[in-house]
């Protein structure tokens, strides 16, 4: 039994912006199935009485006071930046896709 | 790009489908911090001033949730009515956008904070008031994007632009999202309704001042769920109006998008599931994504946060934290003031409530203050297009004013004018009365130096007035208000004048 299905990883190639050959599909397919099944096991183990984490350390409740603080300086901020225009990012356009 | 929708007139519309609602709204909370990092949240910053590596997602940059976000949505929960988790997580919500650099928004999932609530609205209809109860299904805590201005092309819009420019000072400000169960059986009521909903949410949240609510700001915007059936069959397929930012716009959305749908399924059609876009300049909306394929947002826990577990001692503390709700405010307000119904909705309506009780607050006796704010006030603001509470004079000020008209330094006519002098930037009450020379010529002296010339400037009249004939006593009292431009009080300046030529009324 396959844990994840070839359609599957191409819609999530599509969602994470990938354009995978179909070669690779194929490919990717066969790894992430038995990352998948490995992963699997470990429910075999699991007992009912084991809670599910989501977190290797077991706190709760970490809060900052709501004291604002400056952030970084612009000039620092557009160095990151790819591109930069009118003091703003500068992103390719959107919605092209649809 | 537009799409000029059939419609089916409204009345006709009712009379075939039943609407069901439900309706998104997110609030921006008005913390001092962002939710994730200490980042200022100022609103008219300069672009990209109020960022760090936290809400611009650098890498190895981690979250710590804001105490005061939290305990914002809580007391928000609490005043809807709802249960709050005793233990809940935070969520990533993946999706590629530059409105969010981390490529996710974190948010909560399947386990929001606060669940299982309801609000009661009151609409007016012509049988008079008439309650709903809203249910809620849940309030949730999540970071506001980034704001994209769109740059080349025709319109300015997104269709067509060239390319876009973010400013990240947005991101990362604390939002709630407060989704309402399916709200059913309000018929041709439902655009009321879905305003009469967001109006009470505002309100709330005002009085509990987790947030100010300024909605020309963009600090509240809300989704909109509509889907009709015919009566007796299951529920139809809904469209999700998004971009509705003020309250008229929520219901003129509701209405436009059943008199939509019902043209759609009246002609045989299928409404779509889909995510439309709400234009406040027509009152109509366009399509936006088909949700079928777009919407996969992969959520699963955020491993950079730790779980947050409201103990119930907290919870109490803050429900104890709870002011009046606007509710029972109302009602109080309502009998203490002894008005009818009708009058105290229309100070509702106008959104002179607040500023009223403000004025009484001051000193001000209630039926002077109601009438500041429902008459020369709310006639500015209408004039200007602009809400009442936008209008920039303050209850201190209306305080001051009525005063000088109380010890009879003012007229009402003079008042107005300086209303008209604050508004005009001239300063506060007594610089406009001095700067404009506003005051009422009081002075018995200055009062009879007009009239006596008055009376030699129109000798007939005045033996006119000695004669008996009293009306004649108009024409020397508009000259010495001509002569006093504007600034005695008629009534004194008449009975000056009798009182000088010896004559009684």
């Amino acid at each position: 039994m396959t844990a994840i299905t070839r359609a599957e990883v191409e819609h999530l190639a599509r969602l994470a912006r990938l354009q995978l050959t179909d070669d690779e599909l194929d490919h990717y397919a066969g790894q992430l199935d038995v990352i998948l099944q490995s992963v699997a096991r470990v429910s075999e183990v699991a007992a009912e009485d084991i809670p599910p984490t989501s977190h290797p350390i077991p706190v709760q409740n970490v809060f900052r006071d709501d004291v604002a603080r400056p952030g970084l300086d612009r000039s620092a901020v557009a160095a990151g930046a790819p591109a930069w225009e009118d003091d703003r990012f500068r992103v390719p356009r959107i919605l092209d896709e649809e | 790009m537009t799409t000029t929708a059939e419609t089916m007139p409204y009345a006709e519309a009712i009379a075939a489908f039943e609407p069901v609602l439900g309706l998104e709204t997110h609030v921006e909370l008005g913390t001092a911090s962002k939710m994730f990092c200490s980042c200022p949240t100022a609103f008219g910053a300069d672009p990209n001033t109020q960022v760090c590596p936290v809400c611009l997602g650098l890498p190895g940059s981690m979250p710590v949730v804001n105490r005061m976000g939290v305990e914002s949505t809580i007391r928000m929960g609490l005043a809807l009515n709802c249960s709050i988790a005793e233990w809940c997580r935070f969520a990533r919500k993946n999706y590629f956008y530059p409105d969010m650099p981390k490529d996710y928004q974190i948010s909560q999932y399947d386990e929001p904070l606060c669940f299982d609530g309801w609000l009661d609205v009151t609409v007016e209809t012509d049988d008079g008031p008439r309650a709903f109860r809203v249910e809620i299904e849940r309030v949730h805590m999540e970071e506001d994007t980034g704001k994209l201005t769109h740059a080349g092309g025709a319109t300015g819009r997104i269709h067509g632009a060239d390319y876009s420019l973010v400013d990240y000072n947005r991101a990362g400000i604390p939002l709630i999202e407060i989704v309402t169960k399916p709200i059913v059986g309000t018929g041709e009521l439902a655009p009321l309704v879905a305003r009469a909903y967001v109006t009470e949410l505002r309100d709330l949240m005002r009085s509990l001042g987790v947030s100010d609510v300024r909605m020309e700001e963009g600090s509240l915007r809300c989704d909109v769920n509509v889907s009709l059936n015919r009566a007796g069959d299951d529920w139809g397929t809904r469209s999700e109006t998004k971009n509705v930012n003020s309250l008229r716009s929520v219901e003129r959305a509701v209405r436009s998008e059943i008199e939509r749908q019902a043209a759609v399924l009246s002609s045989g059609g299928r409404v779509i599931q889909e995510t439309r876009h709400f234009h406040e300049d027509t009152g109509r909306s366009t399509p936006g994504r088909s949700k079928e394929q777009a919407e996969d947002y992969r959520y699963f826990p955020e491993p950079d946060l730790v779980p947050v577990a409201p103990s119930r001692e907290w919870v109490e503390e803050l429900r104890g934290t709870l002011p009046e709700l606007p509710s029972a405010k109302r009602a109080r307000l309502r009998a203490e003031w002894g008005i009818s119904d009708h009058d105290f909705q229309t100070l509702v309506n106008g959104g002179a409530l607040e500023l009223v009780e403000a004025t009484i607050a001051e000193g001000v006796d209630p039926a002077a203050a109601r009438k500041w704010w429902t008459g020369e006030l709310a006639r500015i603001a209408n004039d200007r297009e602009i809400e009442l509470a936008d209008v920039p004079v303050s209850p201190g000020q209306i305080k001051h004013i009525q005063r000088l008209i109380e010890d009879g330094s003012l007229t009402d006519k003079l008042a107005r004018q300086v209303i008209e002098g604050i508004i005009a930037g001239e300063g506060d009450v007594d610089d406009v009365v001095a700067g404009r020379g506003l005051a009422v010529v009081s002075d018995d002296s200055a009062l009879l130096a007009a009239i006596d010339q008055a009376l030699v400037d129109q000798p007939d009249v005045a033996e006119k007035i000695r004669g008996g004939k009293v009306q004649a006593a108009g024409a020397i009292v508009g000259a010495v208000m001509k002569a006093t431009r504007g600034q005695a009080d008629a009534a004194k300046v008449r009975a000056l004048l009798f009182e000088r030529l010896g004559v009684s009324e």
